[in-house]
């Protein structure tokens, strides 16, 4: 199969979607372009539906940048998946991801932030 | 040297600026200890230094002087530069000013004028050259020992202002999972920042839930800090946080209503103890007091 047409295999996204019931948990391990993100999106929005999920865990911890884009769509996934259902979470962003983001005025509407992993599953918890 | 003085000025153009250096230099090295007491004398009359002894002042006047000849010889600041940054690091906590390092300098720079005018006042054409040769050596001279002073000073206070900033903004575990940021004294923009940057990192560190940030210490709010603090809940939302504010006063209150800073996603409480006890209800924690303990 020629790998430029449209149906070769994307390469792997460096982020992980576990699934643990009702939630799904999503791990991003390295900063991710446009294009990956509005895959990630998808593909999340798509386990949404297929698993019946309650609740998106979102792990920003490896991140040391997260660029308006990333936020709004983070924004933008946590809304549609509510639509559908879940609810959002977003976890672990660091001291300096936070001022960044406040300094450049990103806002995060509608999504629920969280200090790690433990405080998330917490929170979707209840 | 009388041979030399009595050249006719034809002979003036190869008289230049390079070869009087030397001379220069071997006269003063041989009046060394004339000049450099006259130098201490002065500094003394002058009432410079006088945080310092005599035998500090005549010491340090010694090293001052070595340097300053070795510049004029070899033409490189870098020793003088090395020597006035050690000299200011040792003279800084003594209460030296800066009018009394510029002061000693532009001393010795007139104290070694005056003795090449004694020394060529009966050739005006040489000392016209040998002036020529010194001036601009001898004012690079006290510019560098100047801003080298000035340098250190201010490396200095910009060390302590850091301690300062360090020092005045701790951040405090109260109960687990709850921090308060007792905030004194006037806050800047710089200081606003230093101070989110702290505490964001105490709250990853202290796996903090809620942050009460006291502000009763803080005698003025204008628009720009006020809007740092909104900026301070934000960022520390976004680290799973909560903010109370406490101890807003009546003008501080006042000023941020009639300038518009847009609060009302703050969570404010009237007094210190007020926000800790909101804090402890909202992490289920309940203090009371012991019926029969006096």
């Amino acid at each position: 199969m020629p790998t430029d047409t449209p149906t070769a295999p994307l390469a792997p996204l460096p982020a992980s979607i576990l699934s643990q019931r009702p939630n799904l948990i999503v791990s991003i391990h390295a900063a991710l372009d446009d294009e990956q993100l509005v895959r990630l999106q998808r593909d999340l929005l798509e386990r949404v539906g297929r698993e019946r999920s309650r609740g998106i865990l979102i792990d920003v911890a490896a991140l040391d940048v997260l660029d308006s884009f990333a936020a709004r769509t983070l924004a933008d996934l946590a809304y549609m998946a509510q639509l559908r259902g879940a609810r959002t979470v977003v976890v672990g962003i660091a001291p300096d991801v936070a001022m960044t983001l406040v300094r450049l005025g990103v806002r995060i509407p509608l999504t629920q932030t969280a200090l790690d992993l433990e405080e998330g599953l917490e929170w979707l918890g209840q | 040297m009388t041979d030399d003085s009595t050249i006719p000025g034809a002979a003036q153009t190869d008289r230049s600026d390079d070869k009087l250096l030397p001379e220069l230099v071997a006269h003063l090295r041989d009046h060394r200890t004339e000049l450099r007491q006259q130098w201490a004398e002065r500094i003394t009359g002058a009432h410079l230094l006088s945080a310092m002894t005599n035998e500090e002042v005549f010491s340090e006047a010694t090293s001052v002087y070595d340097n300053y000849v070795g510049v004029l010889e070899t033409g490189s600041v870098e020793a003088l530069r090395d020597y006035a940054r050690d000299l200011s690091e040792r003279i800084i906590p003594r209460g030296v000013e800066t009018h009394e390092v510029i002061g000693i300098v532009l001393l010795l720079r007139d104290v070694l004028a005056r003795s090449l005018f004694e020394k060529y006042r009966e050739d005006f054409e040489l000392l016209t050259h040998v002036l020529n040769a010194y001036e601009p050596a001898a004012n690079r001279i006290a510019n560098t020992v100047a801003v080298s002073f000035v340098d250190q000073r201010e490396r200095v206070i910009r060390d302590q202002q850091d301690a300062l900033l360090e020092l005045s903004t701790p951040v405090l575990q109260v109960r687990e999972r709850l921090l308060i940021l007792p905030i004194i004294g006037v806050l800047d923009q710089d200081r606003a920042r230093q101070l989110t940057e702290q505490l964001l990192h105490a709250i990853r560190a202290h796996r903090a839930k809620l942050v009460v940030i006291d502000v009763t210490g803080v005698p003025d709010m204008d628009e720009t800090v006020a809007n740092s603090l909104v900026d301070t809940v934000t960022a520390s939302r976004l680290m799973g946080a909560d903010v109370i504010i406490t101890g807003l006063s009546s003008e501080i209150a006042q000023t941020l209503v009639t300038i518009g800073v847009d609060l009302s996603k703050m969570h404010t409480v009237g007094d210190l103890q007020g926000g800790i006890e909101e804090a402890e209800r909202q992490l289920g924690f309940r203090v009371s007091k012991v019926p029969d303990a006096d």
